[in-house]
């Protein structure tokens, strides 16, 4: 019912509530490792042109182990460019051949990459990918559990039935169908999601509306004759936004392994971009001979999605505190 | 396993400066605060308190069952003369449920929802006297039995749902007795109950005391349960025992100026909004972790003294020359409480004005849909729930009319239909003229949906968490057209503010940094937003703290007042119906069974409902005797209403079988006093009060013009 | 109660009759689509008719549905493009195999994620709580992709204890079962206990336990008779869902180790675009989920005296 356009009666600024729920987060021990955990990646994400060695895609040395140099054969000469200028350019890929150049400090993978940066350029594309797809999710599933919720009756009917159905399929079935059909690509992937999320994040969200919507506050706004959109989005949804919180961090962990997963069974982001559950399924086959080109992305997904999980247990700890 | 109390003949408890707290975050939160407390063998004790004073923390020390973040800090318990502290764990299970046992607020939630009631019932002696099952079975039958419930076998095979409330409270009393304790603790038992539900789970309690010769402790908000129940009371404020003595005592003669104020408060039978106004005790309870130094009462009190009344602690003083009788009051005999004039409630009459609103014949049945195999093989799937039949009344200007009756009654179906949120099945909702029966809010106009607005009933969710006070008001001015210029709305809602007595600084906050009667203050602010010429108030006070709820009800009416509007007072608390309406409107099942002026209706001749609400509302006078009807049966399901009168399933005095078969007539006793019975006039005539000032045999009226009992 | 049933298998068997739609119109809404499937890239345009004449795939699409349908019915999905036989064929014995793996994982789950679930919630904040807390979030973060290279190192190549693979090539051989049982056990037990945790530590706070402890019953038997009564109720729907998410975990953990199941398959017969096969699958794969689905809402109701006599 909030009347926004008068500054004089507005409450605190939203940024300063926002940061002031992020303080309370300081008293869930679990929740800061989580938030740490997720922050790390995020830093990795945005600094991956400055963190990473390599190029991520240049073929650099066959069967290097963690801790291995990059050396170029000496004595050879370089079209007389300096070693300092070489060496940026095998940086780049645009050059190859064996100097010290640097160190390849988790290996290299199957065909000779360097770990290390692709796993720091994964993180861009999983920290791309699962956010957007897991807000799609909410754009469609928010509306849909808002009017299932509180308009009853007919939409309430439909929308229940076709998330009954979407829901119906085991998820990975309907992903590995629907992206088997209209292709492996980061936008399939983001629709993929959509679609097989929205009915989850509809019933949750319909749930919450049909407690919310028995307030008195609610019924102080139909007696106004606010209109049905307003109560919805106005007067319901920000109440609702305490768990939905919880669950979209707890989604987003669930994406990220979904993105993995068909990364993982070769459905995912056309190779030979850097993705996570892709590089451990090319490298797998080689897990005997070196196992730290599968276990690396191994740690780097599951201690991503540790991190949200954890950060969605603190986020559900505070919540229930007051 | 304690003595067997043969033996024993000191008092049965005895906490001696009991400290409790709780160890939360923000660090440690006194509960209760140096409590005292002394229990003879067949004594009853009533602690009394509003909300959060700790009255119940006592009693789950007691049980010693604290929870994990509660412990006792200082001072000890001893039962039967030995410290609690020094039982074993075992030893404490022993005692608990054998020779304590407890009645819980909630029955429904006190019992388990899948486990049989006879299983839970035959826990006790199974565990606490090793018997055989097939006496402990008998054991819970005969007891079940002497709670009066009827049919024990068919109850012990029920699961707690398939009961009413009123019979899940008798089963849980007497799985408390089962054991025939020594000590019994009811914690509000009654609260969760309707009142004439509330009226036979008292007697009983009372028969208890006699029969099996249990000491209680009974826990209660309500000072009229209090003075049925006990012989000596605890008054609470804030964690500490503020007086303490005899029932007599501290209702007749009490010292501590907090128990004043209750009284004073509390509508009684003598009270009257314009020769007796009601007094408030300003301002709130304090929190926890805010409570004053010194007195704690001290901020609200209109005898505190700066710089004595806030220093330290205070401790009990004995009041001489009666026994027993205690107060924590340093200004206790300075007190001159016949010169006290306090500033009540202003009471000026009003004159009602022209009809605003007439109710025709108005119905609302829900339509529902019975999915059972029986209504299918019979083809009576569609069901109608007859929330409101033939409700036919009016409202004039300025006018409070009151529509009183008990859960399921279907007052809040009538608001939800006067409101628009709801249509009616037929009928008609006069409002100045125009038919609003049919029209669904969203086809009223602004105007005629600024002009009837509601004051709700819960202030925990009365006001959107998520947007700010001033917001919120804002959105009603301009949703009403009242005022459309922001600065003007800005203006406005200050004044609404001060209208409602809060400071104008709320304007920013959100409903949470609000205290219950604040949230309830603004919930009237944002019904008068825009001007209205009628408010239906359901239950604006019920949820609120008994000290709080007399300043809360005295704001509406002063607005009310003001403004000249008319008050739709939705309620089932009868005293306060008495001392504010000018009409009342008795609804049971969706009828209405009597209605007229208030000293009418609260005088007889009564509709025999009427008479049974009445007699059923524990009063807290000692001056006052009640007739005692306590109805049998439960409410009937609205699904399944009974023929004929509503009523004559539970009404004491049916006159045979006219009342199951025909409907009532409804009697005009002159002057809009209209009564729905089959019984004739001429008994109707004789019919007896209900409320009587002992030894005089006046009508509570008479009484009430004259000299209040209540005072001094 | 009857009623109910009805209604939820009535509810069921339209599920699957949408589902069914669905699947028809996006696999075989376009004929030539079918047939170039079927008969491969290289077969010319007139083979191609020949093929779609014969088959009646010519006829209007409500009647190749209503067809389709009457033979899905009889088990009858067509040959698979891949294998060359009749789906059926191919379809049951990998089913079989994944009800092997699904039920060893399930026998483990159960018992594992109850016990420690009732034994975090029961004392809600203790260090057992935290601990299984903790232990259940880190085992979900990590998803079956990782556990399952990383278990194989450890077990196969570092103990070299295990076989690397399970594809029971020399018959069956349930040494070969446990790695992938040991990679579904971690990444579901840790739902299911959380759960039971959330449900357990809800019952305790409730008013009857409290009136249970308050009646003097022995501690035991106030977890025994009154809390996990009610506490296991919310669990069983919870694990009578988790079929439906095994579903999912076996395609990764089958591929991942070449274990011919269910999993397997239905991901060969999307990447193969195999169309007859990947209905049958998807078909049985709702059908398992719908099914279950509807067991565990009769079974909560059932379990719960308060819906049940009402």
């Amino acid at each position: 019912m909030a009347d926004q356009t008068i500054d004089a009666l507005r409450g605190e600024p939203i940024l300063l509530r926002i940061l002031k729920g992020i303080a309370l987060l300081r008293e869930s021990g679990v929740g800061m490792i989580g938030a740490a955990l997720v922050l790390f990646w995020v830093v990795v994400a945005l600094f991956a042109p400055l963190l990473a060695p390599f190029d991520p895609l240049a073929t650099l040395q066959l069967l290097a182990f963690p801790g291995d140099p990059y050396v170029l054969d000496p004595g050879k000469t370089f079209d007389g460019q300096a070693v300092e200028e070489v060496c940026a350019l095998i940086e780049t890929g645009e050059k190859q051949g064996k100097y010290d150049c640097g160190t390849f400090w988790l290996g290299t993978d199957r065909v000779g990459r360097d770990v290390l940066s692709r796993l720091i350029y994964g993180t861009q594309r999983v920290l791309l990918y699962a956010p957007l797809a897991t807000f799609c999710a909410y754009a469609v599933g928010i509306p849909m559990g808002l009017a299932a919720g509180y308009l009853r009756g007919w939409a309430d009917e439909v929308l229940s039935f076709v998330s009954n159905v979407i829901l119906s399929f085991p998820v990975l079935v309907l992903y590995v169908i629907i992206i088997a059909t209209i292709g492996a690509s980061g936008t399939n992937i983001v629709i993929a999601v959509t679609f097989a999320s929205a009915p989850g994040i509809m019933r949750i969200v319909r749930g919450l509306v049909l407690d919310l919507r028995n307030r008195e506050y609610v019924f102080a706004a139909q007696t106004r004759g606010e209109s049905a959109w307003r109560i919805m989005f106005v007067e319901i949804l920000p109440n609702a936004r305490g768990p939905l919180i919880v669950d979209s961090c707890l989604r987003l962990g669930y994406v990220i392994i979904t993105i993995g997963v068909l990364g993982f069974l070769g459905l995912g982001l056309p190779p030979p971009d850097p993705d996570w559950g892709g590089m451990i399924n090319e490298n797998r086959l080689m897990a005997l001979v070196a196992p730290h080109m599968t276990v690396f992305p191994c740690i780097a997904i599951s201690s991503l999605v540790l991190g949200f999980n954890l950060l969605a247990d603190g986020l559900r700890e505070i919540s229930l505190r007051d | 396993m304690t003595g067997n109390g043969v033996d024993y003949d000191g008092p049965i408890l005895e906490c001696r400066g009991l400290c409790i707290s709780y160890f939360t975050r923000a660090g440690e939160i006194p509960a209760v605060i140096d409590f005292d407390l002394t229990l003879e063998r067949g004594g009853s004790v009533g602690l009394v308190g509003e909300s959060g004073c700790g009255k119940s923390t006592v009693a789950m020390a007691i049980m010693r069952y604290l929870g994990k973040n509660g412990g006792i800090v200082g001072g000890e318990v001893l039962y039967k003369g030995r410290n609690m502290a020094d039982f074993s764990e075992e030893e404490l299970r022993q005692l608990r449920g054998n020779e304590i046992s407890m009645v819980y607020q909630e029955p429904m939630a006190s019992l388990n929802p899948s486990l049989t009631l006879g299983k839970q019932l035959m826990e006790v002696p199974l565990y606490h006297e090793q018997v055989a099952v097939k006496e402990a079975y008998d054991r819970a039958v005969r007891m079940l039995a002497d709670v009066k419930l009827p049919d024990p076998e068919r109850v012990m095979a029920a699961y707690p749902h398939q009961i009413s409330g009123g019979q899940q409270q008798r089963v849980v009393i007497a799985m408390a007795l089962l054991s025939n304790p020594t000590l019994l603790l009811l914690d509000e038992p009654t609260t969760a109950l309707d009142v004439t539900v509330e009226a036979g789970i008292i007697e009983l309690i009372g028969e208890i005391a006699e029969r099996f010769n249990t000491s209680m402790i009974y826990i209660s908000h309500n000072l009229g349960l209090i003075l049925e129940t006990c012989d000596r009371v605890n008054v609470m404020y804030s964690g500490q025992v503020v007086e303490e003595g005899s029932v007599k005592e501290v209702f007749d003669e009490m010292r501590h100026p907090y128990t004043k104020g209750l009284f004073s408060a509390i509508p009684l039978p003598g009270a009257d909004k314009t020769a007796r106004p009601l007094v408030p005790i300003r301002g709130q309870l304090p929190l926890p972790h805010e409570r004053p130094s010194g007195c704690y009462f001290g901020p609200r009190c209109d005898f505190f003294n700066d710089g004595r009344c806030d220093q330290g602690q205070i401790e009990m003083e004995a009041v001489a020359g009666e026994e027993g009788h205690r107060v924590r009051c340093l200004r206790w005999q300075e007190i001159d409480w016949a010169a006290y004039r306090p500033q009540g409630l202003s009471g000026e009459e009003m004159t009602p004005g022209q009809p605003v609103l007439k109710i025709e014949n108005m119905k609302k049945y829900y339509e529902i849909t019975d999915n059972s195999l029986a209504a299918i093989i019979k083809g009576e799937r569609i069901k109608y729930v007859k929330a409101n039949e033939d409700i036919s009344f009016d409202a004039r200007e300025c006018e409070t009319v009151a529509i009183v009756g008990e859960s399921g009654c279907g007052k809040s179906t009538f608001a939800k239909v006067l409101m628009g949120l709801e249509t009616a099945t037929d009928g008609e909702v006069l409002y100045r003229n125009q038919d609003l029966a049919q029209e669904p809010v969203q086809a009223r106009t602004p105007e005629q949906i600024g002009d009837v607005q509601m004051v709700f009933q819960n202030p925990f969710d009365t006001l959107n968490p998520s947007h700010t006070v001033g917001s919120q008001l804002a959105r009603v001015i301009r949703k009403f057209g009242a005022e459309s210029e922001p600065a003007k709305i800005k203006q406005r809602v200050m004044e609404l503010l001060d209208l409602v007595k809060l400071p104008r600084d709320f304007a920013k906050r959100r409903p949470r940094q609000l205290s219950g009667g604040q949230k309830q203050r603004v919930g009237i602010a944002r019904a008068f937003a825009g001007n209205p010429a009628m408010v239906v108030a359901d239950e604006p006070v019920s949820a609120l703290d008994v000290s709080v709820q007399a300043a809360v009800t005295g704001l509406l009416m002063d607005i009310q007042r003001s403004y000249r509007t008319t008050l739709l007072f939705i309620s089932h608390d009868l005293s306060l119906v008495r001392y504010l309406s000018d009409r009342v409107v008795v609804m049971y099942l969706g009828h209405i069974v009597e209605q007229g002026r208030t000293d009418e209706v609260f005088s007889p001749p009564y509709h025999p409902y009427t008479e049974a609400l009445l007699s059923a509302v524990p009063i807290a006078d000692t001056s006052i005797q009640r007739k005692r009807i306590i109805l049998e049966g439960a409410l009937p399901s609205v699904l399944d209403p009974p023929s004929g009168c509503p009523f004559h399933t539970r009404c004491h005095r049916k006159i045979g079988s006219i009342c199951e078969t025909k409907d009532p007539p409804v009697v005009d006793l002159g002057d809009g006093h209209r009564i729905a019975c089959h019984i004739p006039r001429d008994e109707l005539d004789k019919m007896e009060p209900v409320i009587v000032l002992s030894g005089e045999g006046q009508s509570e009226q008479a009484a009430s013009s004259e000299e209040s009992p209540a005072a001094d | 109660m009857l009623i109910f049933v009805m209604r939820r298998i009535g509810a069921m068997v339209l599920t699957m009759v949408v589902v069914s739609i669905l699947l028809f119109l996006l696999l075989e809404y376009s004929p030539g689509n079918v047939a170039t499937k079927v008969l491969g890239p290289y077969s010319s345009e007139e083979q191609r008719q020949i093929w779609l004449e014969e088959k009646g795939y010519n006829d209007p699409l409500p009647l190749r549905y209503l067809r389709w349908l009457g033979k899905a019915v009889q088990g009858d999905f067509g040959d698979s493009i891949k294998y060359k036989v009749p789906v059926s064929e191919v379809l049951w014995p990998r089913l079989g195999n994944t009800a092997i793996l699904g039920a060893a994982t399930m026998a483990v789950v159960i018992p594992l994620a109850l016990v420690l679930g009732v034994l975090a919630g029961m004392r809600e904040g203790s260090g057992t709580d935290r601990s299984i807390s903790v232990l259940s979030i880190i085992t979900t973060s990590v998803p079956e992709f990782a556990s399952a290279p990383m278990l194989q190192a450890f077990f196969v190549f570092y103990l070299a204890l295990l076989p690397g693979t399970s594809s029971m090539i020399g018959g069956f051989n349930p040494v070969e079962l446990i790695l992938p049982v040991m990679v579904l056990v971690l990444y579901d037990f840790g739902y299911v206990t959380r759960m039971t945790r959330a449900s357990m530590a809800e019952v305790m706070t409730t008013h009857y336990i409290r009136t249970a402890v308050l009646k003097g019953l022995p501690y035991k038997m106030v977890i025994m008779k009154h809390a996990l009564r009610n506490a296991l109720i919310a669990p069983f729907t919870v694990v009578m869902l988790q079929i439906n998410w095994l579903l999912s975990g076996v395609i990764v953990v089958e591929f991942f180790f070449a274990y011919k199941g269910f999993g397997f398959l239905i991901l060969d017969a999307s990447l193969n675009k195999d169309i007859f096969l990947i209905e049958a699958c998807a078909m049985v794969a709702v059908f398992v989920a719908v099914a279950t689905q509807a067991l565990a809402d009769i079974g909560y109701t059932y379990l719960n005296p308060r819906i049940r006599f009402s």
